[in-house]
């Protein structure tokens, strides 16, 4: 069956994400993709969903949905939001059922900038490219939410005996001291540009959306002339534009820059930094190619972890679905 | 050309990229060409772990998954492609791109006339023939930036952008031309309209150039591109 989420308030940043799209950088397509990719995977794990099976991502400016034509279940999860349903107060990492004509409302709470809700069904947008990611510096398919838009969810189940909140280690998300890989073109700036960007702290600075976030702190001088070519750019890559203040960038960079880049910050501690919040001070710290990698692989088996542990806490959910004869008959996970 | 001025430096990415810069090498024609070799090779590969690569001017993004392989492995991977001689990812396709130049589509074709002191029509004339390459895409979808500006039509950039500057657009900056695929600001300068553009969302090749495809541009009146764009 379906059920029909309307949007009654939502703040700018507010859109469906995926894994994004892999592999069209060539032609000059961000991936996109949810800007706290671990909690993001670990909503999904809680709804017993495939990882990257597509989600509602929303900000500090928040957001207010009314389920209507039927009961849903859903989950929560992210930073420390103030989640709701009516005036049930939720916790801020839960699976819950929404009852028609019951608002569900997201604020923001103790700490975090991103906040995630998904589904047991499929919610019903455009693909391209292989994905449903919303690209929000243009409408090229899809674009963010705005009040008043309905959104519809195929294969809408309604599983209340499920519902519960989830505890989760804040460490997998809060840090404060966050690592980068030096370069690609440290080369380009003065020694001292180099010893403040990780001796000193930076604050992130109001100029914070999907695209990235500036941060100010030491000027980051440019010490040679520079005349350097247009390059591909990554996530995570701290680009340092002629005022001196790097800008890391996140899911929906630009591909490609002209500007110098003095770090990457690696791939395990991505999801820390997002969920800073403009004010939040943090700190770099310079590891190896190597340990960055091996970071990364660390980080995986935590996460691991945490789903098994989601999965432990739910307690035997599958087998109570299969009971239910919920799992394979309804829901193709190709559609996922 | 000494092979010794087409050997990259590869420098790591954080933990996900390996970037292959040939900005040092001088003869920009050779790198370009190794360039999309290394691209076609690499593509063509079955290199564990390797998520995609990204072309551009003077340099080759290797992305790679630090869960499948690491820095290391992808660098002695990448040695290995620049010794051997592999095709491009294409052939290189030749694209003829009716324009107008008409002033409703060119709103900065007076102001770039009086900057490079050449006459409008000159400017149309130079523009429309000169042969471009697509260099690489950047910026946002399908945004192709396409090499072979004439130096007499060379300058940079605006100072500030310009608002809503609508899709098809036709823009130069330095030695680059592109053609606008998005409703965005730029700070290029916009003398033209095209019949089409690189992107095409809905086609089953949304994105219509390859690194290395020629482009031609032809100039077409105001009633002509209507009937092209019908």
């Amino acid at each position: 069956m379906n059920v029909t989420l309307r949007i009654d308030q939502c703040g700018p940043l507010t859109s469906l994400q995926d894994r994004g799209r892999i592999g069209y950088s060539r032609y000059g397509v961000s991936q996109s993709g949810p800007m706290d990719r671990a909690s993001f995977a670990l909503l999904n794990a809680a709804l017993g969903n495939p990882a990257y099976a597509a989600a509602i991502e929303t900000s500090i400016g928040g957001l207010k949905l009314t389920c209507l034509g039927g009961s849903l279940t859903m989950g929560v999860f992210g930073g420390a939001f103030d989640v709701r349903a009516d005036t049930m107060r939720l916790p801020s990492n839960a699976v819950f059922t929404l009852e028609t004509g019951t608002q569900l409302q997201i604020r923001p709470g103790a700490w975090g900038s991103w906040c995630y809700i998904g589904f047991r069904g499929i919610p019903h947008t455009s693909s391209w490219l292989g994905s449903r990611a919303v690209y929000t510096p243009a409408e090229v398919r899809g674009r963010p939410f705005r009040p008043g838009d309905e959104l519809t969810v195929r294969n809408a189940q309604a599983t209340p005996g499920l519902d519960r909140g989830f505890e989760l280690s804040e460490a997998l998300f809060r840090q404060d001291r966050l690592r980068l890989v030096v370069g690609p073109q440290e080369r380009f700036f003065a020694a001292k540009a180099l010893e403040a960007l990780v001796s000193e702290p930076f604050k992130l600075t109001p100029d914070y959306d999907r695209m990235g976030v500036r941060l100010s702190g030491p000027k980051l001088e440019i010490g040679s002339e520079l005349d350097m070519p247009s390059e591909p750019i990554v996530r995570g890559s701290l680009q340092v534009p002629g005022h001196g203040d790097p800008i890391c960038l996140l899911a929906d960079h630009q591909t490609t820059g002209g500007y110098p880049k003095i770090g990457v910050l690696i791939s395990a501690d991505q999801d820390a930094m997002v969920q800073k919040r403009i004010g939040d001070k943090v700190r770099f710290a310079a590891v190896s190619p190597g340990d960055a990698v091996a970071a990364a692989r660390q980080r995986k088996r935590a996460l691991d972890r945490a789903a098994a542990d989601l999965q432990a806490q739910r307690g035997g959910l599958d087998d109570k679905l299969r009971n239910q004869n919920l799992i394979g008959g309804v829901v193709d996970p190709r559609n996922l | 050309m000494s092979e010794t001025g087409l050997s990259p430096q590869l420098r790591p990415v954080g933990d996900v990229g390996v970037l292959v810069d040939f900005a040092d090498a001088a003869d920009k024609d050779a790198i370009a060409h190794k360039i999309r070799a290394l691209d076609g090779g690499l593509s063509a590969s079955n290199t564990a772990g390797l998520v995609e690569t990204i072309p551009a001017l003077t340099s080759l993004l290797v992305r790679y998954d630090p869960l499948e392989t690491e820095f290391e492995t992808c660098a002695t991977a990448i040695r290995d492609h620049l010794s051997a001689s592999a095709r491009p990812r294409s052939a290189g396709e030749v694209w003829r791109v009716p324009v107008c130049y008409d002033e409703s589509f060119a709103p900065d074709l007076s102001e770039l006339s009086e900057r490079v002191g050449i006459a409008p029509s000159d400017i149309i004339d130079t523009h429309s023939n000169s042969t471009y390459r697509v260099g690489m895409y950047g910026f946002a979808p399908g945004y192709a930036y396409l090499t072979g500006v004439p130096r007499a039509l060379q300058i940079p950039r605006k100072t500030t952008a310009v608002r809503g500057v609508p899709a098809g657009s036709v823009m130069i900056a330095g030695g680059q031309c592109l053609i606008s695929t998005l409703t965005l600001p730029t700070g290029w300068w916009v003398i033209g309209r095209a019949a089409f553009t690189p992107l095409d969302a809905d086609a089953d090749k949304p994105f219509a150039f390859e690194i290395g495809d020629e482009i031609h541009f032809e100039p077409v009146d105001a009633d002509k591109l209507a009937s092209l764009q019908a």
